[in-house]
């Protein structure tokens, strides 16, 4: 789909949802509210102003064995006014929604704009977007999850608490629930005018077994129930009851499994597994402004720099290797209808055929690549964490899109002679421009001769992220691709948290080195 | 200053007061935030970001017997009090009962802990740009790039109960770190401070100077095998791993049989020697350089607490009802730590003279466990690893991830020097625990795996 062709879809979602759909913040004093910051802002000063104001409410229930450990709901409410005045950036936020105080924070936005003047030497330039004067956009939940009582949060929890402790060995159970509701208003003075509901939920629980004579202990937490953008639906799709069992048993085989021995091994990553390692090696190193160091003081910097020696250069992976970026995936929990910075979010590719052809942009970015890669329009990547933050680019759902062959995890086992099957995510840690890696996981599998013939313990595995991607020799079709995701991601200074899927098939990677993180240390 | 003008005591107390007063619950708890949040941030030797952001907010904790539910909000008006006060109450009565629910404390007396400073209150936007200016001048007139952050927050904390209890505490935290790198990507180097206090913090150019130093020597640093080698942990890097123990150190998780401090066969490792003899552990809140609150969130004291001494495990963190439960008295962690050891005064440069070879580390990145049963983390290090040979710095090397546990290497310890407050949150803001940790060196130190980034 072309560039226009896409935009003119997107607006037409969005002109039919904004019938149906009546969103609380959508109340016309809140709509007052944003034009006066806006009025206030070009008045102190400001060439540009953008204004959020947001309502996000948490709510979060946890358990161990047959009790509760917390129970709490919480509301934060209030705006952000950013704005460009002198061609630098200032940004001022405040609890009070009072006219007085709105002026106020304006001011202070403006003032501090013009402060910033003084460390800096580039003036920004903001790339185009289309006009939006009433758009309306809503996570696609089917229940509320605000609207389940509490009992039956809880018993749910205590329940999946109950079967997990019926199997021997057993020791400890912890559970939990989480529920985000961020209501947002957004305006611009490049005549956007937003109202989004954006859900996000997260059942979680972790099995730990005890062999206190032997001073041996074994967790096995609920890897394959992912983050969503999703509402109560999810939480009974997810099943911890169910499951709990099974997550039980195999935290009491870990304590008898088999410690791995250290070497070279095919790998067998299925999907809630396979998530976090593209999140880390490849989401990561394609955020634009890690590749041009505006965040090298903690998050890093990229080794997919500088941009004009990487794009449509760089090979990554495979042939059959093709990563998008999108903010559309249904459920996931980047998806949304415009950015922080007012744009619909494209749906592009950042790998194409195993070669790196984009990176992440925000309108402040798009005019760094445009010599490159002829864009004008940013691909819609801005996000705050919350109306006391100012936005920045952060990464969208950036997923592995599945092999033309619709081949299944099965498919992958049996090709395999001499491997690891790895399932869950587990220890992670990369360093800060994303080469040298090591992941763990929830429960790893030796495979020998096609078939899974026990289970394995202090598996993790090192590698070098272009090497590992260009080893990936088999991958899942269409059928086998799932998403899994992180509720909290952490870049920026201060640091800001995001949520954001990820979707993949089962894929192979050959011969990776694998340590014994249990063994010794060295 | 003992009070922050934003929400003194005298306005915390009345707060609280609303809240109690709008109470029906058998027993209710009240906790205020609040606290404005400045930040400017900078890269390729400019200002990039900044922002200012005002907030306050209550907690509301009602019980009802051994019902307890929590509702937060930041709508402090009478309508937005009630409603956080009425569904607190709710949705208490809808919980099931927490046997493990302690009784709420009385009135207290707490500490005073004098963590104001208007120094760093008084460091708005301007003063922050002129201190961003400092960096990126003396960044720029070597050539290089600075990328960081200068952080300040200022704000109080309150807590109170239908018992009688009131607490509050106002502080001031500041941060200033960056990175420079060459403009090829070939070197890099980080410097860092954190305090209360803005006047006790690192000059901005003086910080520059550091990352300047490094960033140049680290440019086409020399290919070193990994493998185990002697170490010389800045206090930055060392205040990354001591970090994780001090965070490790529950009781209950040890009595439970799931932590490092648990003992075989049961019970946990208090009165064991766990690690060197020169190393003694101790969180105070009233320790000029920590200056953490007096009381937890339910209002329990906080007062000196010794970790570890010379060496052996005295105490591990206990809530009130694992104290309870097992005879003994409550011992919170506060957050803020630091390693002491007796008569060590040497600086890291005399330090560094003792040693025949080894590695000086800057600082470590991405932490994460891998094995809690010997507390076994992985890592990276990154912005600085230096060759060391004959008690002399040679020459930069690459960066190497290591698989450690720092019980482990408080065992291989070689040399302690002087402790001083230090930034060790990964994240360089203020979000971290106040640590004050000397320079250290160690032996043995496993370095896994040759890490190329810069």
């Amino acid at each position: 789909m072309d560039r226009r062709k896409f935009v003119q879809t997107a607006a037409g979602a969005v002109a039919t949802s904004s019938l149906r759909l009546k969103l609380p913040q959508a109340d016309a004093s809140v709509k007052d509210l944003c034009m006066r910051a806006l009025n206030a802002a070009k008045t102190a000063g400001a060439s540009y102003a953008d204004v959020r104001v947001g309502r996000t409410r948490l709510q979060s229930v946890s358990t161990r064995e047959q009790q509760i450990t917390n129970l709490s709901d919480t509301e934060t409410y209030g705006f952000g006014i950013r704005v460009l005045a002198q061609g630098a950036w200032g940004f001022a936020a405040s609890r009070d929604l009072s006219a007085s105080e709105i002026d106020r924070v304006a001011r202070l936005a403006v003032a501090q704009a013009k402060a910033n003047r003084r460390a800096m030497q580039h003036p920004i330039t903001l790339a185009p977007t289309p006009s939006v004067t009433d758009g309306h956009w809503r996570s696609p939940i089917e229940t509320d999850p605000f609207d389940i009582t509490i009992e039956e949060k809880v018993g749910l929890l205590l329940r999946a608490n109950a079967e997990a402790l019926k199997v021997a060995g057993a020791r400890f159970v912890n559970s939990s629930l989480a529920f985000v509701k961020d209501a947002k208003t957004y305006a611009s003075t490049d005549d956007i005018f937003t109202v989004q509901e954006v859900y996000r939920c997260f059942p979680q629980m972790n099995v730990t077994a005890v062999d206190s004579t032997r001073g041996l202990f074994e967790t096995r937490n609920s890897a394959e129930v992912a983050p969503m953008g999703l509402g109560w639906e999810w939480v009974l799709k997810s099943d911890l009851p169910g499951n709990a069992q099974r997550w039980a048993e195999e935290a009491v085989q870990k304590l008898t499994a088999k410690s791995v021995e250290p070497g070279r091994y095919d790998l067998i990553l299925e999907p809630h597994h396979l998530f976090l390692t593209i999140h880390e090696s490849i989401a990561h190193p394609t955020e634009l402004d890690r590749a041009l160091g505006y965040e090298a003081n903690y998050a890093g910097t990229s080794f997919l720099a500088p941009p004009q020696q990487v794009l449509g250069k760089f090979r990554y992976g495979p042939e059959f290797m093709n990563i998008q970026g999108d903010r559309s995936q249904p459920g996931s929990l980047s998806a949304c209808g415009w950015d922080d910075d007012g744009v619909v979010p494209e749906t592009y590719l950042i790998i194409k055929n195993g070669i790196v052809v984009d990176y992440q942009t925000t309108r402040d970015q798009v005019a760094i690549l445009t010599p490159l890669t002829g864009r004008q329009r940013s691909h819609g990547t801005s996000y705050a964490e919350s109306w006391a933050d100012v936005q920045f680019q952060r990464m969208p759902n950036v997923s592995l899109l599945p092999g033309e062959r619709d081949l299944k995890l099965d498919d992958l086992m049996t090709a395999t002679d001499n491997g690891i099957y790895i399932v869950g995510r587990g220890s992670y840690s990369i360093d800060q421009q994303r080469y040298n890696f090591q992941f763990g996981g929830q429960v790893f599998y030796e495979v020998k001769g096609g078939k899974i013939t026990g289970m394995l313990k202090d598996v993790a595995y090192q590698a070098r992220t272009p090497d590992f991607w260009n080893s990936m020799d088999m991958i899942g079709g269409k059928s086998s691709y799932l998403m899994n995701g992180t509720f909290s991601d952490g870049k920026g200074q201060p640091s800001q948290s995001n949520a954001v899927s990820h979707g993949c098939p089962p894929a192979r990677f050959k011969a990776v080195n694998v340590l014994n993180t249990g063994r010794d240390r060295g | 200053m003992a009070d922050w003008s934003g929400l003194s005591r005298a306005a915390a107390r009345q707060l609280c007061e609303r809240v109690l007063a709008l109470s029906k619950a058998e027993a209710c708890q009240v906790n205020v935030t609040a606290g404005t949040n400045g930040n400017t941030r900078y890269a390729r030797n400019e200002v990039t970001t900044a922002g200012d952001a005002d907030n306050a907010s209550v907690s509301v904790t009602s019980r009802f017997g051994k019902r307890v539910a929590s509702v937060g909000t930041n709508l402090l008006d009478d309508a937005g009090l009630a409603r956080a006060v009425e569904t607190s109450e709710r949705l208490a009565k809808l919980a099931p009962e927490n046997p493990e629910l302690m009784p709420l404390l009385p009135a207290q007396m707490y500490a005073e802990v004098p963590a104001l400073s208007e120094a760093t209150a008084n460091l708005d936007a301007a003063r922050r740009a002129d201190a961003v200016r400092a960096a990126t001048s003396a960044s720029g007139r070597a050539g290089l790039m600075a990328a960081g952050l200068v952080h300040r927050v200022v704000g109080a904390g309150a807590v109170a109960n239908s018992a009688g209890l009131f607490g509050y505490h106002a502080s001031t935290t500041v941060v200033h770190t960056l990175t420079v790198r060459t403009p090829d990507g070939k070197g890099s180097g980080w410097a860092g401070t954190a305090h209360n206090d803005w006047t006790r913090a690192t000059g901005s150019s003086l910080l520059a100077t550091r990352a300047v130093r490094k960033a140049h020597g680290t440019h086409d640093a020399a290919a070193l095998d990994p493998g185990k080698y002697t170490v010389v942990l800045e206090p930055t890097a060392a205040g990354n791993l001591l970090s994780l123990l001090a965070f490790s150190l529950n009781a209950r998780a040890a009595d439970e049989g799931r932590s490092f401090f648990s003992k075989r066969g049961g019970g946990n490792r208090i009165g064991e020697k766990i690690v060197d003899e020169r190393v003694t552990i101790v969180s105070d809140p009233q320790d000029p350089d920590l200056l953490t609150s007096p009381f937890t969130g339910e209002g329990l004291p906080v007062g000196r607490t010794v970790w570890i001494e010379n060496g052996v495990l005295k105490n591990l963190a206990n809530d009130r009802f694992w104290a309870d439960k097992q005879g003994v008295k409550p011992t919170p962690f506060a957050g803020g730590f630091r390693l002491e050891s007796a008569g060590a005064a040497a600086t890291l440069e005399e330090l560094i003279k003792g040693v025949e070879r080894g590695l000086l580390v800057t600082r470590f990145w991405y932490i994460r466990p891998v094995d809690q049963r010997t507390l076994g983390y992985t890592g990276i290090t990154r912005d600085g690893v230096f060759l060391i040979e004959h008690g002399e710095v040679s020459g930069a090397v690459n960066n190497f991830r290591f698989n450690e546990s720092p019980v482990a290497m408080l065992n291989n310890l070689v040399a302690v020097g002087r402790p001083e407050r230090v930034s060790s949150s990964e994240s360089g803001d203020v979000g971290g625990p106040a640590v004050v940790v000397p320079p250290l060196v160690v032996r043995d130190f496993s370095f896994t795996s040759v890490s190329e980034a810069v």
